[in-house]
């Protein structure tokens, strides 16, 4: 007797966990990519687009770029849709990928308080930004998460030939989170931090922080998608992935990012047709006020 | 103190305009946190009981283990759902990672230790002062189990809303093995991560007042319908 009370009760429950109806398209991808395109509002213009175009869903899975890497290794993504060109390339050559194809690019920028005790305000060169940081010994909020961001500003700090982990814990903060946490830990504690622009422009807290230093063609930020190789990962769902990766890359992709605008800017620049050949960096500021 | 008067002023007009977005990820959510925690009472409750009246070698052990467990962090047991689901892991096959199902999966682990530590203290202090009375009717320790926890249903009903409590506050978990994706994995919690993670303080800060005043809702209803029952039961 009571044993099948305890039966009928959890037969109940679990009932529960079917979704009621089919609600969900049965059609659908799972994209691993990272924190600045979510963040920043780029797939909720995308993405619909794309449905509507193909029945296809989207579902993105939002995490560093290195996270992202290792979710697509662990087979548990079709496409990738990250922003750190040197790991795509090793990925594709592992043979985890098909082939990387570029989508677009923005750019890095150093943001920090308005007081800028570094003094960096206007300067071009990041690296000469950077060292300026390093002598104050202002803090600098670091993602520390490896992801493409962090990536990229390890690089910037080889460039300028200063070595950040001897100063990790002083004026060299390693957050360990995305790019918001970062910038809300940054806004508190009156940091520097270098910042996608997509991610930048999009963040509602900036409390006192400003664009300080921009326009470098080191901090050209290109982003690359990627179909996971069904040779390495058999569960990949390659016809519909490769679809998205066709959308992305055609006219109609590359307008309707041309199109995702924040407060009248333009967040991402398509650059699929130029095959990646494009060897001078584009300002998405060229031509306006830098610093305006 | 803007983002305090914008975090209810955010709550309130996505409540009162009942955005459907919301609703979505409060149905997700409930639906979630409701299922893992069911699931986690009919396996912890009796666990627990079981742990105070039977006697089996280890069972000391067992009882420490089970109280440690109540203090594991989300995340961890959201990185063992995630290593086992994970389609390089032994339960790839399945598919179940980034779906609500994973989610329910890692609430129910986190919950279970909970239910069972709580329901073990009640189920020993009823069984001392009731063995005597129960041995003499003839009912052997095992045989006890069912009807002390319906003697103790009350004070369980504590042990489950904090379990309840747990599952529906925390973001470790759900975060790793659902992935936030919208439409499909956000609930509550995630979503006010990203939130967050927006800089959108008021609205982040809105969405966890909305939180709360459910968590509030469900409670009171509990302990309405559990005073209702006690007086009917007197």
């Amino acid at each position: 007797m009571t044993l099948r009370i305890y039966c009928l009760a959890v037969a109940a429950i679990l009932a529960l966990t079917q979704p009621q109806g089919g609600q969900a398209a049965e059609r659908y991808i799972t994209v691993a990519s990272t924190t600045s395109t979510e963040a920043s509002g780029l797939f909720r213009h995308l993405l619909p687009e794309f449905t509507k175009q193909s029945g296809i869903e989207v579902r993105v899975v939002a995490v560093g770029t290195g996270q992202a890497l290792k979710l697509a290794r662990s087979c548990d993504a079709d496409v990738l849709f990250v922003h750190h060109k040197p790991s795509e390339e090793r990925f594709v050559a592992e043979g985890f990928g098909v082939a990387r194809h570029d989508v677009m690019y923005n750019d890095f920028v150093v943001v920090g308080p308005e007081a800028d005790p570094a003094g960096i305000r206007g300067e071009a060169d990041v690296a000469k930004a950077l060292t300026a940081v390093a002598a104050a010994k202002a803090p600098f909020a670091s993602r520390g998460d490896d992801s493409g961001t962090h990536k990229k500003e390890r690089s910037l700090w080889t460039a300028a030939a200063i070595d950040v982990a001897a100063a990790s814990g002083t004026w060299y903060r390693e957050t360990g989170a995305g790019m918001g946490a970062t910038l809300n830990t940054a806004a508190a504690m009156g940091a520097y931090a270098l910042a996608d622009r997509g991610t930048w422009l999009a963040f509602r807290n900036k409390a006192g922080m400003a664009v300080l230093s921009e326009g470098d063609r080191r901090l050209f930020n290109p982003y690359g998608v990627i179909l996971v190789s069904e040779a390495k990962c058999p569960y990949t769902k390659s016809a519909p992935g490769q679809a998205f990766v066709d959308w992305l890359i055609a006219p109609a992709g590359q307008q309707a990012i041309a199109a995702f605008k924040l407060g009248g800017q333009q967040l991402f620049f398509p650059n699929a047709a130029a095959g990646g050949s494009r060897s001078r960096f584009i300002s998405p500021l060229e031509g306006a006020t830098p610093l305006a | 103190m803007d983002d305090f008067a914008g975090a209810f002023s955010a709550a309130f007009r996505l409540i009162a305009t009942l955005d459907p977005g919301l609703a979505e990820i409060v149905g997700l959510s409930l639906r979630v946190s409701l299922v893992a925690v069911g699931l986690a009472a009919l396996v912890g409750l009796p666990l627990g009981a079981a742990l105070a009246l039977l006697r089996f070698p280890g069972r000391r052990a067992l009882t420490v283990a089970m109280n440690a467990l109540m203090g594991m962090p989300p995340v961890v047991v959201g990185l063992i759902v995630y290593l086992l689901l994970s389609r390089a892991g032994p339960l790839g096959v399945l598919g179940l990672l980034f779906t609500p199902t994973a989610m329910i999966a890692a609430q129910f682990l986190l919950v279970v230790p909970i239910v069972a530590a709580l329901a073990r203290q009640v189920a020993e202090d009823l069984w001392a002062e009731y063995e005597e009375q129960l041995r003499s009717l003839g009912c052997a320790p095992g045989r006890a189990i069912p009807t002390l926890l319906w003697d103790g249903r009350f004070s369980l009903i504590t042990a489950v809303l904090a379990g309840f409590g747990r599952a529906s506050a925390e973001v470790g978990a759900v975060m790793i093995v659902g992935g936030n994706i919208d439409h499909v994995t956000r609930v509550m919690t995630t979503a006010i991560a990203l939130e967050t993670a927006r800089g959108d303080l008021a609205l982040a800060l809105g969405l966890g007042v909305i939180l709360m005043v459910l968590s509030l809702v469900i409670n009171g209803a509990a302990f309405v319908l559990g005073e209702t029952a006690r007086a009917g039961a007197r």
